[in-house]
């Protein structure tokens, strides 16, 4: 079993992927509902204090605007446990979505400069694209299964 | 009791800043709730594409959809309160646009806001009230005559000021610096009512206002305890008989700075803060003390010197002091370091804050800094505009307390009718 980042992290339909292959999902799987209700897409479910953007500091320098270094303190701890990412870009809202942009750019470039296994695609926009998409993925943790026997 | 005023909260960060709670605490401290405009992923979709501003933080995407459901009625709100990290440059560019938009196309009133993780309910609940107070005191805020005897008393951080007004004519004033903040209310209403010739047993209604409001409010049994931005936006038209159409009042404080866009005497948006003492009146009096001259005579000596010919950037009021030491020490005249003093403080003030509200005129300057000739003239050349600086400017405060007060006479208020 390989731990498995996974971005979007709130993804629950990756998260169920990499659990149904046998690894562990590295994530804060989230449901985005058709409604949003919340602050944000990815409203924390956790209380989260004003120390939390201190603890960021590890991942961002303080110029960094506290939301980055607040969503870095949930999100850097896993990406350093990780020991294999799935990265998917240009995502739509529904499949999994985290709210802030400079963040995103953090976290990949963070989890790029590991020196782990990386999946990185584009979300699919057509069905022929998606069969494809679930197809790598598979393949992917496939992989991960055979690399850790 | 009366029913919340409810507050739609666009926003990005709050919650992974950890201040999410911070902003629910100044909205109940002020008997309002801050509620989440409720849309779906297609209404998100629609809306961003149809505002046409290119985001790339979806919460900022979402910030926009609902902006957009507010304006075009899609949900209910009595007010709007806008907020993002602070030094995020996407998040201002989206926080300014959005602010400007929902000014433009609805009445709701707006304010803005830019947090990092030590923003506190305190530091926002002067602007939460202000919002409060306008979605819920239309009727009050209308108010445009001076009825009967009233008081007002403004309880600043550097002053404090009492007016004493009788059939809309200001007859009596107080001016003291605050020491210690009842002891100095006290001292302004015996030197306004003096002035006046009334007892403070004659007074029909009491109205306070600045950082003492609540403590002076008390002491004085005040009928109306009102925050400063829409106490001085009414005192700011009333004074300079600009009470329809669009305004901007401006008054730069003792220790912090407002810029409010009004209408017809109320408040559309507006700021409040001011990052350093660097940019607020305290500067313009450390500048009087080194000069060796009083306060008062500093407006008119910088109206004689060139800002241009000293380097000055009173960012930090420390850097802004060694600023103007060298410069003094490097043989420039005292009336070129008043000038220049008097252009940094108006340049900050233009750069921090009047960026962030529409600047309409007539612009207005209020408070005791706009009795510094200089100070209005340098915000003037930035803004490239008549100022106008009503007569009594210094006392805005407390007029607009006293007017406003006038409508809690004989046990009444103009809320009830």
């Amino acid at each position: 079993m390989v731990k498995v980042f996974i971005y979007p992290s709130t993804s629950l339909i990756l998260s169920d992927m990499v659990d149904r292959w046998g690894h562990e999902p590295l994530g804060a799987a989230l449901q985005i509902r058709e409604r949003i209700q919340t602050p944000g897409f990815d409203s924390p479910p956790l209380q989260m204090t004003p120390d939390d953007p201190k603890r960021g500091l590890r991942y961002a320098a303080v110029e960094v605007p506290s939301g980055v270094r607040g969503r870095m303190a949930l999100m850097g701890p896993l990406i350093e446990e990780s020991e294999a990412a799935i990265v998917i870009n240009d995502a739509d809202f529904s499949f999994g979505c985290m709210g802030c942009a400079r963040t995103n750019e953090l976290v990949k470039l963070l989890i790029r400069h590991r020196d782990i296994p990386i999946l990185e695609l584009t979300y699919p926009r057509s069905e022929e694209e998606g069969v494809a998409f679930v197809g790598a993925i598979k393949q992917f943790l496939t992989g991960l299964s055979e690399g850790a026997a | 009791m009366t029913q919340k005023v409810r507050v739609a909260q666009l926003s990005c960060g709050p919650e992974h800043s950890g201040v999410q709670g911070e902003i629910y605490e100044a909205a109940e401290a002020v008997n309002a709730e801050m509620f989440f405009p409720d849309l779906t992923l297609a209404d998100i979709r629609r809306y961003y594409d149809e505002f046409g501003l290119e985001a790339r933080s979806p919460d900022l995407k979402l910030a926009i959809a609902r902006a957009k459901a507010l304006v075009e009625g899609r949900v209910d709100a009595d007010a709007v309160f806008i907020a993002t990290c602070f030094r995020c440059a996407e998040a201002a560019i989206v926080r300014n646009e959005l602010r400007r938009y929902i000014h433009e196309h609805s009445d709701l009133p707006v304010v803005s806001y830019s947090f990092t993780e030590r923003t506190t309910a305190g530091t926002l609940l002067t602007r939460m009230e202000a919002l409060t107070t306008i979605a819920r005191r239309r009727a009050l805020l209308a108010r445009e005559v001076q009825e009967g005897l009233t008081l007002g008393v403004d309880s600043g951080s550097s002053t404090t000021k009492a007016v004493v007004m009788r059939d809309n004519e200001i007859i009596g004033t107080g001016w003291v610096p605050t020491v210690r903040v009842n002891e100095s209310a006290d001292e302004a209403v015996a030197l306004a009512l003096k002035e006046a010739g009334v007892t403070i047993d004659e007074i029909e209604a009491i109205g306070t206002t600045g950082y003492g409001r609540f403590l002076v409010g008390d002491h004085l049994a005040a009928n109306l305890v009102q925050e400063e931005l829409t106490v001085n936006s009414k005192g700011a038209v009333y004074l300079a008989d600009r009470q329809h159409g669009p305004a901007t009042v401006i008054d730069i404080g003792g220790m912090d700075n407002k810029a409010i866009s009004v209408q017809d005497g109320i408040p559309g948006t507006f700021t409040m803060g001011g990052i350093c003492a660097g940019a607020s009146g305290r500067f313009l009096e450390m500048t009087a003390k080194r000069l060796g001259i009083d306060i008062t005579e500093l407006g008119p000596i910088a109206m004689k010197g060139i800002s241009k010919k000293v380097p000055m950037n009173s960012y930090c009021i420390v850097f802004g002091t060694q600023s103007l030491v060298n410069a003094l020490a490097a043989g420039s005249t005292p009336e070129d370091v008043a000038a220049a003093a008097c252009h940094s403080v108006a340049e900050q003030v233009f750069e921090q804050q009047l960026q962030e509200v529409d600047i309409k005129e007539p612009v207005i300057m209020v408070g005791g800094t706009s009795l510094i000739e200089g100070l209005v003239h340098e915000m003037g050349q930035l803004l490239q505009t008549d100022i106008l600086v009503p007569p009594h400017s210094q006392f805005i405060g407390a007029v607009g307390c006293a007017l406003l007060a006038s409508g809690f006479r004989g046990g009444r208020s103009d809320e009830s009718v």
